[in-house]
């Protein structure tokens, strides 16, 4: 059942490649795209963040590559490639194979991620139950060596509390635990720190570049926050209204953006705007994706919309080394 | 559980991180300790009572007929005798045998089956739910009564055909409770974090919703006990049920309904034990659902006095 892709899975293989995914959504009013042909990929060692505001498909995207769609969803086209495989056209007795092992999943939410009920030292370690057969008292053990490397201090007696015992950073590092448990390729984290203060903030995004850099694994960091992806990532992904609007290394991409919609994100940034003025911001607000303009999606909000914009959506182009964009005139915008 | 507590005592960890043992958190709960007390009475009591009174539940002593609740005649004269001049304690005690004996499988079983059945179709849902929930409106839709009627009619009334029927009868609403938590419980976020790492749906169930869903079912099954209790003493009326010369309670109360202007204590008697064993249950099952829950179980470590509605999160309880 399993799709090989030509080229064995080798070094040169993506460890995550997403071609041209798209969802649908269920609605009361008809079917809407949430996620229309998006693709990326991502090596080991290397990260890539997904970038954009709340609802543009980021979560949905992550949702769909792990396989947690809500029933009202459904991938109507594309694939999922982990380690060359699709993961879409797999059985649910394959996906559970890879799903720990191979890819994992740190979730925004800490506290309703954990089961209130259960001590934290016996959720740590079930994936090792599950994977590996482990017995219980086994799968202790890992797991409080796993919370050793995650610096939850005194880790042994800590794995007899339950999730409420536990702070909203503790709480994150609890779930790092368990999604790196079986040291997998892909590691997807959705948001991992946008529910913690700034402090605690930079804790868990060290703790996320130590263990990737161990693990050498693949990480898909999905945020809102310019801050983070620029410190943190090696490409970026932008999105916007379920479509990827540009595509690039942060460096490139940061320094010299090619849509204006990432242009418009970077300039909101409050750093350098001058004290008494309006803060910049990108006018007006996403699309209803009910009502996704026939042109370019970002039309509306577009500081330089054209006759064209209205006509005609600009497909994603090469506009550089390793770059990509979806904008008539990003050539205009790398000159200005 | 003691090992939990010994282990904590010396070093530096503070108690929060150990469950405190159930002996002290029931110790705490004057209530459900004595509701305790009484369940290990009574079922100490069906257990082993036959082997104290002999025959003695169904020795007649028509002389002795409706003597009422005395210290002068002995042991088995202190609760009078019914109308045929048996002693009340030893009916008591036989009888306390066959209800539980009927009441405890007929709820245990419906219990395990419905709930099992709930949960798998609660966390599955789509047909699977429609057809296991069709099944129980099924069963529903007779009058329990009717049906045991039916089929302990045309079957022989034995106690294994009354355990049987009451257990089908009451599937459902373990069905349906179970059916309810399990599918609000399957949208939760960690039922999806175990996904993300291969749990199979049979072992979701297992460790992350069962777990959850069964203080709920426990306090269901508690309350149950009491209606199937008195389902059996219906039928036991009816005479389809527990058959003379055997005893249960709710035949008791059944037969002295008659002579409750004379003999008050033929009917008021076995119709406390029922109600004694019940509220027993029912507080325990009280009890058990805030000692199971991790959040709550603070509650019972603390003092009386401080374990109020007002009772203030203690500091360490915040994150």
């Amino acid at each position: 059942m399993t799709t090989t892709s030509p080229s064995a899975p080798g070094t040169d293989t993506p460890a995550l490649a997403v071609e041209g995914l798209c969802v649908d959504l269920t609605t009361p009013s008809g079917t809407v795209r949430a996620v229309d042909g998006v693709s990326f990929s991502v090596r080991r060692g290397r990260t890539l963040a997904l970038l954009g505001e709340s609802g543009c498909g980021k979560s949905m995207t992550a949702l769909s590559v792990v396989g947690l769609l809500d029933p009202a969803a459904s991938v109507t086209g594309g694939a999922v490639r982990v380690r060359g495989d699709d993961t879409l056209r797999m059985s649910p007795a394959q996906r559970r194979k890879l799903a720990g092992p191979v890819l994992s999943i740190v979730f925004q939410d800490a506290l309703t991620a954990l089961n209130p009920v259960q001590p934290v030292g016996r959720q740590i370690g079930e994936p090792f139950r599950i994977h590996r057969g482990l017995s219980r008292r086994q799968a202790l053990e890992e797991a409080i060596e796993l919370m050793t490397r995650v610096g939850i201090p005194e880790p042994r007696q800590r794995a007899r509390s339950y999730p409420h015992q536990f702070s909203g950073g503790m709480r994150q590092r609890l779930l790092i635990a368990m999604a790196v448990a079986l040291a997998p390729d892909v590691l997807i984290a959705d948001e991992p720190t946008t529910a913690l203060d700034v402090t605690v903030q930079a804790q868990i995004m060290r703790l996320l570049r130590d263990l990737q850099d161990e693990r050498d694994m693949a990480v898909v960091l999905i945020t809102h926050d310019l801050a983070v992806v620029a410190q943190r990532a090696d490409d970026v992904v932008v999105m916007y209204a379920g479509t990827v609007v540009e595509n690039g290394p942060v460096h490139d991409v940061f320094d010299a953006p090619r849509h204006p919609y990432t242009r418009g994100l970077l300039d909101s940034v409050p750093e350098d705007s001058v004290r008494g003025r309006p803060l910049p911001a990108v006018p007006g607000s996403p699309p209803e994706l009910s009502a996704v303009p026939s042109g370019c999606v970002f039309q509306a909000r577009c500081p330089m919309v054209r006759e064209r914009c209205v006509q005609e959506r600009p497909s994603l182009r090469t506009t550089g080394d390793g770059r990509t964009a979806a904008c008539h005139f990003s050539e205009e915008l790398a000159r200005v | 559980m003691t090992r939990e507590k010994a282990s904590t005592g010396d070093t530096a960890v503070p108690a929060r991180t150990a469950r405190p043992s159930w002996w002290r958190m029931l110790a705490r709960d004057r209530a459900a300790a004595v509701g305790a007390v009484v369940l290990t009475v009574v079922a100490l009591v069906a257990l082993f009572g036959r082997l104290f009174i002999g025959d003695r539940a169904q020795r007649q002593d028509l002389a002795a007929s409706l003597r009422p609740p005395s210290l002068g005649d002995g042991v088995y004269g202190l609760l009078g005798t019914d109308v045929l001049g048996r002693s009340m304690v030893a009916r008591l005690i036989e009888a306390s045998a066959t209800t539980l004996s009927v009441a405890v499988p007929a709820v245990l079983s419906s219990l395990v089956i419905g709930s099992a059945l709930g949960l798998w179709a609660g966390y599955h849902r789509g047909r699977r739910e429609s057809v296991t929930l069709r099944i129980a409106d099924v069963i529903l839709s007779f009058p329990s009564l009717l049906i045991a009627v039916v089929v302990l009619y045309v079957f022989s009334p034995s106690a294994l055909n009354l355990v049987l029927i009451l257990a089908v009868t009451r599937i459902p609403v373990y069905l349906r409770t179970a059916r309810a938590e399990a599918a609000e419980l399957r949208s939760r976020l960690f039922v999806d974090a175990a996904r993300t790492f291969g749990t199979a749906g049979r072992m979701i169930i297992y460790r992350h919703i069962l777990p959850i869903a069964l203080p709920t079912l426990l306090t269901v099954a508690t309350l149950d006990f009491c209606f199937v209790m008195l389902t059996e003493s219906s039928l036991s009326f009816l005479g389809i049920g527990i058959q003379p010369p055997d005893v249960s309670w709710g035949l008791m109360v059944a037969q002295g309904r008659q002579y409750l202007q004379t003999a008050w204590w033929i009917t008021v008697l076995p119709g406390l034990a029922i109600v004694l064993t019940t509220v027993s249950a029912t507080v325990l099952a009280a009890w058990a659902r805030l000692a199971t829950d991790p959040a709550q179980r603070w509650r019972l470590t603390l003092p009386k006095k401080r374990r109020t509605a007002s009772a203030p999160v203690p500091p360490e309880m915040i994150p």
